[in-house]
């Protein structure tokens, strides 16, 4: 807007100026001084007009007022600086050529008029304002609480419709609020839950750290634990459950609630139960297996000072014959009532009966007085199976064979105790059944070398632990060694050297007799071939081998001994293979063939330990024997002198009819010069014994054999 | 119902509000005795606490018509506050008609003032969503309404980043919502600071211990922290300066010297 200088226009401009910078300092205005100069203007000329206006108009000033309080000239400085300005310049830049007096007095009518505007304004603006906040402040209140109800309403559903219980209480244990589900599983109503305390739910099952948690909750000194608890039901029954309890905090962290959330595990649990007994209890008889007596076992075992144990461990004698003949359904009704007489006689605290399979038995007691108590236990076993059991309208007579075996806990574990009674067991089944023995440890300690020895005896052929000795057989007439026996030994890493009486019958029993004594016939055909390649000129040295009745029955034998002598080169007259006269009693022709083949071939048979069994002479004839070796029991009655007349007479006979047979005689144990003699009157062919030599290194017999040599 | 006793209350009006408290430096009654004597208590210490304020809606109000001049007619204003006179929205219209505006504020009381303020307008609108979680802010149905993000937006977090802690992540949150923004776009930014304010750095500490009382913290920045909010962005002339440094259309020297408190500045994504 152009002005003419220092007209009316320029100077109500300079007035609007003046003011502007006079009052913007204390405005609130976000606008520029000069932005707030052109706001200001327009309300100058309105003051400049009121002025001089013919009559006063108090509204006009009081609009200016209210205007500065909408130009955000809130500030009561504001107000002041405005009049202040207005008293001072506006009579002077807008008040024309009027009457001076006029001019001050209408001047300061509009600065009252003004501040009443402003005041006015100010106060219906702030009352605005402030109720535009309080309002918002409502409203957003409100919209919390509708957010918060919304929430609300969505927990409440969480909180009704969730499956695991949920309860509230306060840190008193006073019950405030629970939802459906806890309702359910407890079978109650909310009125009778509500105001109820938690500590009131204890139950004999809780585990011991429960309520100790429970009070460190309540004390804020934990946040929270789980535990699996048990609980009254109205009706009788238990609940069982998984139970979190939280503590809850307001927010300023001060425990305040707690809450419970559980789970029934009642269900999970009783099958749990029945899992575990279908696990640890036989399906047929129902007793206690094997895997639960062996916990009680092992409980018992490792029970405190002056606590003992007693087992009694039972089979049925001939339990197969009744299986076999009246059939598995037979056999298992016995069973089934076995385990009922079983159970009766172990009825007592501390007293179990268990099956461990087949038709084996344990029962256990436990406690201070075993001692007594064990022989009672298996008393009342044994009478309990005195009446005969009927089945399929038949009368079973039953029986058992009961190993004992008691002692005081902490020393043994229970694999060593059930081997004990099981071994002590066979001892009772092994003296005719029907009765028990009491375990000993000397038996066992028996009974378990021969375990060990049996399990051990494959890989000690593989690793080479058995060696032969020589025991040198000498000729009656001149004294020369004429050949030796051979004797298998073993040497045990942990045993030392056993002899065949140790181990050969396990052998027999587990079959390896056969591989281990073809490695005795090679090792000694080839020991055989040696002295006769080192005496070329002394006569062929013969080697005697023991052939066991499991080798004799073997269909290999003809066969292996035949190339075991052609890979040797060894003469078949040089072998002589001994055979027990007991393996031949009763021996038919299938059984005599091989020996007869070997015999054929020129290898001699001789029949050993003769005159301990049942001696049938008239048999002699029929097998393919050459040689008899007498039994060290007939020269034993030889050592004293004078000898027992009746054992020369009958060694006399032996000879004399074995002669007339055409076989010779060799004597055994031959211990002295005079026994020597006796045999040699006697007609004795060869003999052996410590009096000669006893059994050695091969090259023992070497040694022996250039003796004779040179001598 | 009964509401639940252990459910936390999420409005407090007897704590003050960092919103009122600025409508009460600018004079407005939008606002409680708790606010005011909050104001009053760190006025005590920076007296001039009301120029600053008013620095700072001088500086938004250049800015805004700075990006109305470059075309730019969708505003979105982060930590908008009690909407007092000068608005964006009116600053806006008046610069480029047919601006949008969106507010967001996590204040409940500033949101809901600003709905009634809004009642009925078209073109502006108002979200209750945090900063701190930019996704809340550009995923909201207000937001989708009147911002199309694939044209220009003239972002604003005007006096508002230094109620950011950094253990909440300002940096990530403004990176979030700059990579948000298409080509074009600016980003205006204010912020408090110890450097440039003419009183004692222990006179203004006190008016910062003010803030911590009230639970808001006030985090006073270096220019060089401020200056990593507009990472990737280039900075229109001058750049990061004191606020009334910024564009002035008046000649400094009629500034009142609190004027040049805190740092101000806008960029543009390329």
């Amino acid at each position: 807007m152009s002005a003419e200088p220092d007209g009316p226009e320029d100077r109500l401009r300079r007035f609007a100026t003046i003011w502007s910078r006079a009052v913007f300092p204390a405005t609130s205005t976000s606008l520029t001084r000069p932005e707030f100069e052109e706001l200001l203007l327009p309300l100058a000329r309105r003051l400049s007009e009121a002025l001089r206006a013919r009559t006063y108009d108090a509204a006009e000033g009081r609009a200016v007022g209210a205007a500065l309080v909408e130009a955000h000239c809130t500030e009561p400085e504001a107000l002041s600086r405005a009049l202040d300005c207005v008293d001072a310049y506006l009579v002077l830049y807008c008040g024309g050529d009027g009457h001076q007096e006029d001019l001050r007095a209408r001047a300061a009518r509009l600065q009252s008029a003004m501040a009443a505007g402003y005041a006015e304004a100010l106060r219906q603006r702030t009352l605005a304002e402030q109720e535009a906040i309080a309002r918002a402040a409502l409203e957003a209140q409100g919209a919390v609480a509708r957010a918060l109800h919304a929430t609300e309403a969505r927990f409440r559903a969480v909180f009704e419709g969730a499956a695991i219980g949920i309860g509230i209480a306060d840190l008193d244990g006073n019950i405030l609020q629970v939802n459906g589900a806890l309702l359910r599983m407890f079978g109650v109503t909310e009125q009778t839950m509500l105001g109820r305390c938690v500590v009131e739910w204890t139950h004999p099952e809780d585990a011991p750290q429960v309520w100790r948690l429970y009070e460190e909750l309540v004390r804020a000194e934990r946040e929270h634990y789980h535990t699996e608890k048990a609980f009254h039901r109205p009706d009788g029954t238990v609940l069982w459950t998984n139970l979190t309890v939280s503590l809850l905090r307001d927010a300023d962290g001060n425990p305040q609630y707690q809450l419970a959330l559980m789970e029934d595990t009642t269900e999970r649990r009783l099958l749990n139960l029945r899992l575990r007994y279908e696990a640890t209890h036989d399906a047929l008889t129902g007793l206690p297996n094997r895997t639960l007596f062996f916990e009680r076992l092992e409980k018992a075992l490792a029970a405190g000072d002056g606590q003992r144990f007693g087992l009694c461990y039972l089979d049925l004698d001939g339990f197969k014959a009744i299986n076999d003949s009246l059939g598995h359904a037979a056999g298992d009704r016995l069973l089934v009532e076995v385990a009922d007489r079983l159970q009766s006689c172990a009825t007592a605290p501390g007293e179990m009966v268990a099956r461990l399979g087949g038709d084996e038995f344990v029962a256990l007691t436990t406690g201070p007085d075993t001692e007594s108590e064990v022989d009672d236990l298996a008393d009342r076993i044994m009478n309990a199976l005195v009446t005969p059991v009927r089945i399929d309208g038949r009368e079973l007579l039953v029986r058992g064979s009961i190993g004992i075996v008691e002692g005081p806990a902490g020393e043994r574990g229970p694999a060593e105790v059930l081997r004990s009674a099981d071994i002590t067991m066979y001892r009772a089944k092994s003296a005719g059944g029907n009765r028990y023995e009491v375990a000993d440890a000397e038996a066992d300690a028996r009974a378990i070398t021969r375990h060990g020895l049996t399990t051990a005896l494959p890989a000690a052929l593989d690793r080479g632990e058995f060696f032969i000795e020589y025991q040198p057989l000498v000729h009656l007439g001149d004294g020369t060694v004429r050949g030796a026996e051979a004797l298998v030994r073993w040497l045990h890493p942990q045993h030392g050297v056993l002899g065949p009486d140790r181990f050969i019958p396990l052998a027999e029993r587990t079959g390896l007799i056969v591989p281990l004594g073809r490695w005795v016939l090679e090792q000694s055909v080839r020991q055989a071939r040696e002295w006769q390649r080192r005496h070329g000129g002394t006569g062929p040295l013969r080697v005697n081998v023991n052939l066991s009745p499991c080798q004799l029955t073997h269909p290999g034998l003809v066969q292996d001994t035949v190339e075991i002598l052609e890979r040797a080169g060894l003469e078949p007259d040089a072998l002589c293979l001994e055979v027990t006269e007991s393996a031949l009693i009763g021996a038919d022709d299938d059984l005599l063939k091989p020996l007869r083949r070997l015999s054929e071939m020129g290898i001699d048979i001789a029949l050993d330990d003769f005159g301990t069994g049942y001696s049938n002479l008239a048999n002699l004839r029929r097998l393919p024997v050459r040689v008899l070796k007498l039994d060290r029991s007939f020269t034993q009655g030889m050592q004293q002198f004078p000898a027992d007349p009746v054992d020369l007479k009958i060694v006399e006979g032996i000879v004399s009819l074995a002669h007339s047979l055409d076989l010779a005689v060799t004597v055994e144990g031959v211990e002295t010069g005079a026994q020597a003699e006796q045999l040699r009157v006697l007609g004795c062919d060869t003999a052996q014994g410590w009096y000669y030599a006893r059994p050695g290194p091969p090259e023992r017999l070497h040694e022996l054999a250039l003796v004779d040599a040179t001598g | 119902m009964e509401r639940p006793a252990w459910a936390p209350r999420s409005i407090d009006i007897s704590m003050p509000s960092v919103a009122r408290m600025y409508d009460y430096y600018l004079g407005g009654s939008h606002n409680f005795e708790v606010d005011r004597e909050a104001a009053r208590r760190a006025m005590e210490f920076v007296p001039g606490l009301p120029k600053i304020m008013q620095a700072n809606r001088a500086f938004m109000r250049r800015a805004v018509r700075y990006a109305a001049r470059a075309g730019i007619t969708q505003f979105l204003d982060i930590g908008s506050g009690i909407p007092s006179f000068g608005n964006v929205h009116e600053v806006a219209r008046e610069a480029a008609p047919g601006a949008r505006v969106v507010y967001v504020d996590h204040d409940p009381v500033a949101v809901a003032h600003t709905q009634a303020v809004l009642e009925g307008a078209e073109d502006a609108d108002v979200v209750a969503a945090d900063l701190r979680k930019p996704r809340d802010v550009l995923t909201s149905p207000q937001v989708e309404r009147l911002i199309d993000l694939n044209r220009p937006v003239a972002l604003l977090l005007v006096a508002i980043l230094h109620f950011v802690e950094d253990t909440d992540d300002p940096y990530g949150a403004v990176a979030e919502l700059r990579d948000a923004l298409a080509p074009g776009s600016v980003l205006v930014v204010s912020h408090a600071s110890y450097e440039g304010i003419s009183l004692p750095r222990e006179r203004v500490e006190g008016a910062v211990d003010v803030y911590k009382d009230i639970r808001n913290p006030l985090i006073m920045r270096s220019r060089d922290e401020i200056a990593r909010f507009f990472e990737g962005y280039d900075m229109v002339e001058p750049g990061l300066v004191p606020m009334a440094k910024w564009r002035p259309d008046t000649a400094p020297e009629d500034e009142d010297p609190y004027a040049f408190s805190g740092f101000a500045g806008v960029g543009t994504k390329a």
